[in-house]
């Protein structure tokens, strides 16, 4: 049996009197593909703080691997760990090209003087090619990265993952204003990312989540709600209630 | 654009200063070359300045004080030298004598080794933006907030070292300086190779901020100023390489203090006040921020004017200067370097299909 | 003899002699005399006597400028000699009579005379020393309570048994507060040099319970005395006095310090407003306060050219409104040439303003020239409100923090009590959605940026209450208001007005100790060290973000 990647107790995190977390408990086991679901202000993007440590949990502990504690680690200690992460709303680095992205991302001492002698080596090298062709930026790879699509930028942040070849890969709604066909290939690059790390998605297109076919945790008011696959969650009383109870409720406010 | 500066500046202006005729229009006057050895040492600040705000994002409005502490560690050499020769006929600098200060305080004793000044020239405003940029980067002040910071740095140094009894001549700073290594400072000659050797310096700052900006540790500067946040979630410590780049800033701007303060004869708080500090930023601003030559051709332009029209049309320069500040930011924001890019993107746009792929290169910050 | 004979002269020349008809003509005459004891005596009269032409004579006397004229007719008269600029035809002196009304001619014109028609009365150390002690026994019956209370004091410090009389006299007559204590501290102070220990040992005491801080040296030394009783009731009154200082001074740093801070505080809020819900740093900030103390200063001219003088002092309330519209219009113009191409670019707009600081700061200076320009504070606004014993707080300052109190309610109702400020926020927090709903963006823009130049502009004008009024006033407070708006956080107005408080208090807490500049310098590491555990401020805005 593999070990879990990711161990989240009891995890608390409250924003001035407003609970974005609490008492969450949540295992992931190493190797997995998980996707993350639930309705607005369920605590999914501030679970993704919390694990690459952009905000500090109030309470709880987040262990990765086997018994890395993360909490008290600051950003880049634990990207540099092997925790990688991508943004709702992809950035790159607009003033530098597709491939200085890649590069800059590439698994290597991120040290200030190790930074300034760093020479690419040919497998490195390689490596970002073979990153460009699986995005599909190949044609691109001198382009400015502040010059891509919505989509492309989307790529362009996968493909910073890949090369940066962390154990767990968080990710961040990857489909967020894609069309279909992008979606499509979105898809099969987060399938492709999987095949040798963890991933944990957080995606809201039903349709999206059911073409990963992966176990789906759905969290609700900072605390997980239920687990399984994503049939069976959908047809859990429980999540009916959360999505459509608050559309009956609304509906019902609207009538008034 | 290198070679052509090279040319004009390293050789061309110190060999027509050699000139023999007098008259001749293309001899160049020992005050000219004087003036554009201050010019050139102000070049040096501002490729510090450049490679922190232009590459990094990051605004400094305190970049007075290092200038200063590089000018004054010189300077306290240069007055050391001055011995028992001052108006005073006292081993101490006449401002002390004059302050009634009897002996010489510890921190001016080591100065009167010339190597200890060379060295204290990089290394206390290195140390000195280590410790504040250690302090303000750690708990992540940045943009405008760093800005102000900064900015209150230069008005607070500037009111102590305006204070007499910290023993660095207050007001009136060091100046009246002989000799430098025993070289007389009021020979033509001397003054003719302090040209030469801040030339030479600013040549090589040069190399060595391309050499930077063209290495990994550049991409990530640029990628910190485009994105500073997600730079933390490729791996990169941020603020180690922000304070690296600020201390490097601040001791190319301490050697270009002491550059200066041998050339011009003086150094004194007046230029590590808040008005001085940020009028550094237009000269990069006016040359063009993120690209390294825009800094030299920003610096050295802006002073020339700056000299012709204080002399010229006195009540007019802060006018210019001000409008300076608001168009730079207004419509060239790349300043001149930028502008033949600006102008061959405009004519482009008007003709046919535009090429795809604008350079990769440092633009403007955020 | 001679004393007679002018005594003649004086009683010849009648006419002129009602003039100072209160003063009795021989003793006049004894006062100009020859005779030094006639003179001494003349002299207690005039003391005991008292009034305002005694003092006239008095003060005459002790500057030298009391003469005999002889008048063209023959007669002699007891003179004020005044001071006039040399004439083709030699020394003059314009003359008047004791009781200080000019003389005039036959003309009606004021009368000037050679000086070599005029005998100089000479007073010699002895009776130089009488006449001081004479003026200030006449100047404590004055009507005047500050001419008494000064008067007093003086003639504490000098002492003897003949003064202890007098203020012993003047305590039982004095109905004025201030003053009883006065001359009661004086009374004391000139018993401590009694013989009589009980005596001193009472003095000391009620020294010590009148907290007079002038004396505070003689008793120090009066803790070695001899007698026992005396000592250690000085020991008391010194350490009674002492504590009565720092709480005092205690109360002095409070108020310089809530001074301080409201003019920061005043300085800061038009900057938090325009920062905190626009992202702007406006560098400019202290310029536009310097075109509302040039306004203060052209209605006050415009007042001066155009009303009565009796509604002059009323300009400052033209003022104000008037500085928050030039300042305001002057915002509104900014705004819409420049900051509005640069919203988003914080670092941009400190630089583009930082240029329109510079060019408004030329532009005063060719306008109104680089020297600073009068403001005067209007006549309601001087003098100060007494607290406690020694304690006076200036009607100006209490102004400015009072006007500082109601510029922050007014904010506070504006932002969050007004449908505008409605709009602001909503602009603030989300454009876009904003924007859909219906409000008019652009426009909340140009208005919040106006309302904090016209606080800028109000502040200028609080400002000229205090301060010089010159081309760089604005330079004077600018990195400290920044400060304030880094410290207090972005967007909230309790972390502002904290911040304030903060910074003005620590200044003038540090002032005494460790002087002004050190004392900045401190602030700026406080404040380093304050942002390391507080990267946002006092106030930030928590929650999770969507900038990465």
């Amino acid at each position: 049996m593999n070990g879990s990647i990711l161990y989240v107790e009891r995890l608390t995190v409250d924003f001035d009197g407003f609970k974005a977390l609490s008492e969450l408990n949540f295992i992931m086991d190493e190797g997995e593909l998980r996707v993350v679901i639930g309705p607005n202000g369920a605590g999914k993007t501030t679970l993704l703080d919390v694990i690459s440590g952009k905000v500090q949990p109030t309470s709880g502990r987040v262990v990765f691997g086997r018994e890395t504690d993360l909490s008290g680690l600051s950003e880049h200690e634990i990207a540099r760990i092997g925790v990688g992460r991508k943004f709702q709303t992809p950035t790159g680095y607009g003033g530098l090209s597709v491939r200085e992205n890649l590069e800059l991302s590439l698994r290597r001492d991120k040290g200030v003087f190790a930074t300034f002698v760093a020479r690419l080596s040919p497998s490195q090298r390689d490596e970002i090619d073979r990153a460009l062709a699986t995005i599909g930026l190949a044609g691109k790879a001198d382009q400015r990265a502040g010059a891509l699509s919505h989509g492309e930028k989307q790529w362009l942040e996968l493909g910073m993952l890949m090369v940066q070849d962390p154990a767990l890969c968080l990710i961040d709604e990857p489909v967020a204003g894609m069309t279909a066909e992008e979606t499509d290939r979105t898809a099969d690059l987060l399938t492709a990312l999987a095949e040798r790390r963890s991933v944990l998605v957080i995606e809201h297109d039903m349709a999206f989540v059911r073409r990963l076919a992966a176990k789906v945790t759905v969290l609700h008011e900072g605390s997980v709600l239920c687990e399984g696959s994503l049939d069976e969650v959908q047809r859990d009383p429980r999540v009916v209630e959360v999505y459509l109870g608050r559309e009956r409720e609304e509906r019902i406010r609207a009538a008034h | 654009m290198l070679p052509a500066l090279i040319l004009v500046f390293v050789i061309g202006l110190p060999a027509l200063n050699l000139l023999p005729s007098e008259g001749s229009l293309w001899h160049v006057s020992d005050y000219t070359l004087n003036l554009f050895g201050k010019f050139l040492a102000y070049a040096i600040l501002a490729l510090g300045l450049d490679l922190l705000w232009g590459y990094t994002g990051i605004l400094s409005l305190g970049h007075g004080v290092f200038f200063c502490l590089g000018g004054y560690a010189i300077g306290m050499h240069l007055m050391l030298e001055i011995g028992a020769e001052g108006v005073y006929g006292s081993a101490l600098p006449d401002f002390m004598v004059w302050n009634q200060v009897t002996a010489l305080p510890w921190f001016w004793r080591p100065f009167s080794s010339g190597a200890f000044a060379l060295a204290a020239v990089v290394l206390v405003p290195g140390l000195f933006a280590a410790v504040f940029g250690y302090l303000t980067f750690r708990s992540r002040i940045k943009g405008v907030y760093f800005s102000i910071v900064t900015q209150a740095l230069a008005l607070s140094m500037w009111l102590l070292f305006n204070r007499n009894e910290l023993n660095l001549g207050g007001t009136n700073g060091l100046a009246d300086f002989k000799t430098l290594f025993g070289y007389s400072l009021q020979d033509a000659a001397t003054q003719w190779w302090l040209y030469v050797i801040t030339a030479a310096t600013l040549v090589a700052a040069y190399l060595a901020c391309r050499t930077v900006t063209r290495s990994p540790l550049g991409r990530v500067l640029v990628a910190i100023r485009d994105a500073e946040g997600r730079v933390r979630f490729s791996g990169y410590a941020a603020a180690h390489y922000k304070l690296f780049v600020f201390v490097v800033s601040a001791a190319l701007a301490g050697i270009a203090g002491a550059l200066y303060a041998p050339q011009v004869g003086i150094i004194t708080p007046g230029k590590m006040g808040v008005l001085p500090s940020i009028e550094m930023i237009v000269w990069v601003a006016v040359g063009g921020r993120g690209t390294l030559v825009g800094a030299v051709l920003g610096a050295i332009g802006v002073n020339w004017l700056r000299s012709f029209l204080t002399e010229a049309y006195p009540d007019l320069w802060l006018y210019v200067l001000g409008g300076m500040f608001v168009a730079v930011v207004m419509f060239v924001p790349d300043g001149l370097a930028g502008l033949p890019g600006r102008l061959a993107r405009w004519a482009r746009s008007r003709g046919v299909a535009p090429e795809l792929g604008a350079p990769a290169v440092a633009r403007r910050p955020p | 003899m001679l004393r007679s004979v002018l005594a003649a002269w004086i009683a010849l020349t009648g006419v002129h002699a009602a003039v100072a008809a209160s003063l009795p003509d021989a003793l006049v005459a004894d006062l100009v005399g020859i005779d030094d004891d006639a003179r001494r005596a003349a002299v207690s009269v005039l003391a005991a006597q008292g009034g305002a032409e005694a003092l006239q004579a008095l003060r005459a006397l002790r500057e030298g400028s009391l003469g005999v004229w002889a008048d063209p007719d023959g007669s002699a008269r007891a003179v004020i000699t005044g001071t006039a600029a040399p004439s083709e035809s030699g020394d003059v002196a314009p003359l008047r009579d004791l009781g200080g009304e000019p003389l005039r001619g036959p003309d009606g014109q004021a009368l000037t005379v050679p000086r070599t028609s005029v005998r100089m009365v000479e007073a010699d150390r002895a009776l130089r020393r009488a006449v001081k002690a004479a003026i200030d026994r006449v100047e404590l019956l004055s009507g005047d309570a500050k001419t008494r209370e000064s008067a007093a004091g003086r003639l504490g410090r000098e002492g003897g048994a003949e003064v202890v009389a007098v203020l012993a006299e003047a305590l039982a007559r004095e109905a004025d507060r201030t003053v009883r204590r006065a001359i009661d501290e004086a009374l004391q102070v000139a018993r401590l040099s009694d013989s009589d220990p009980a005596v001193q040992a009472g003095a000391v005491e009620r020294l010590g319970l009148l907290h007079g801080a002038g004396a505070l040296d003689q008793l120090k030394a009066l803790k070695s005395s001899n007698d026992p009783a005396v000592a250690k009731a000085a020991d008391a009154a010194v350490r009674r006095i002492e504590r009565w200082g720092m709480m005092t001074r205690g109360i002095e740093i409070v108020f310089s310090g809530l001074s301080l801070s409201s003019i920061l505080l005043l300085m800061a809020l038009g900057l938090a407003i325009v920062f905190g819900l626009m992202g702007v740093i406006n560098m400019a900030h202290g310029e536009l306060m310097m075109l509302g103390a040039y306004t203060a200063f052209v209605v006050q001219e415009v007042f001066v050219s155009s009303v009565a003088p009796s509604a002059r002092d009323y300009y400052f309330v033209v003022a104000i409104p008037a500085a928050f519209c030039v300042a305001g219009i002057v915002g509104l113009a900014l705004e819409q040439s420049v900051i509005r191409f640069l919203y988003g670019r914080p670092l941009e707009t400190l630089l583009a303003t930082w240029g329109v600081s510079l060019i408004l700061q030329q532009a005063a200076r060719q306008v109104f020239g680089a020297a600073n320009v009068d403001v005067a504070s209007p006549a309601w606004l001087s003098g100060g409100l007494a607290i406690v014993e020694g304690v006076r707080l200036p009607y100006n300052r209490l102004f400015i923090i009072g006007f500082t109190a109601v510029c922050v309610a007014a904010v506070y109702l504006v932002l969050f009590r007004s449908p505008a400020g409605l709009k602001i926020r909503a602009v603030t927090q989300n454009r876009e959605m904003s924007a859909c709903l219906g409000v008019r963006t652009r426009r909340v823009d140009t208005w919040t940026f106006a309302l904090g130049a016209g606080l800028a502009g109000m502040a200028g004008c609080a400002l000229t209450l205090i301060g010089n009024v010159g081309p760089d006033l604005g330079q004077h407070y600018i990195v400290e208001s920044f400060m304030v708006v880094v410290a207090g956080g972005v967007g909230k107005l309790a972390g502002t007005v904290a911040a304030a408080l903060g910074i003005g208090g620590l200044d003038k807490v540090l002032e005494p100790a460790l002087g002004a500049v050190y004392g900045k310098v401190l602030i700026l590491g406080a404040l380093i060290l304050f942002l390391q555990r507080r990267p946002s401020g006092l106030f930030p805005a928590k929650g999770r973000h969507v900038d990465v």
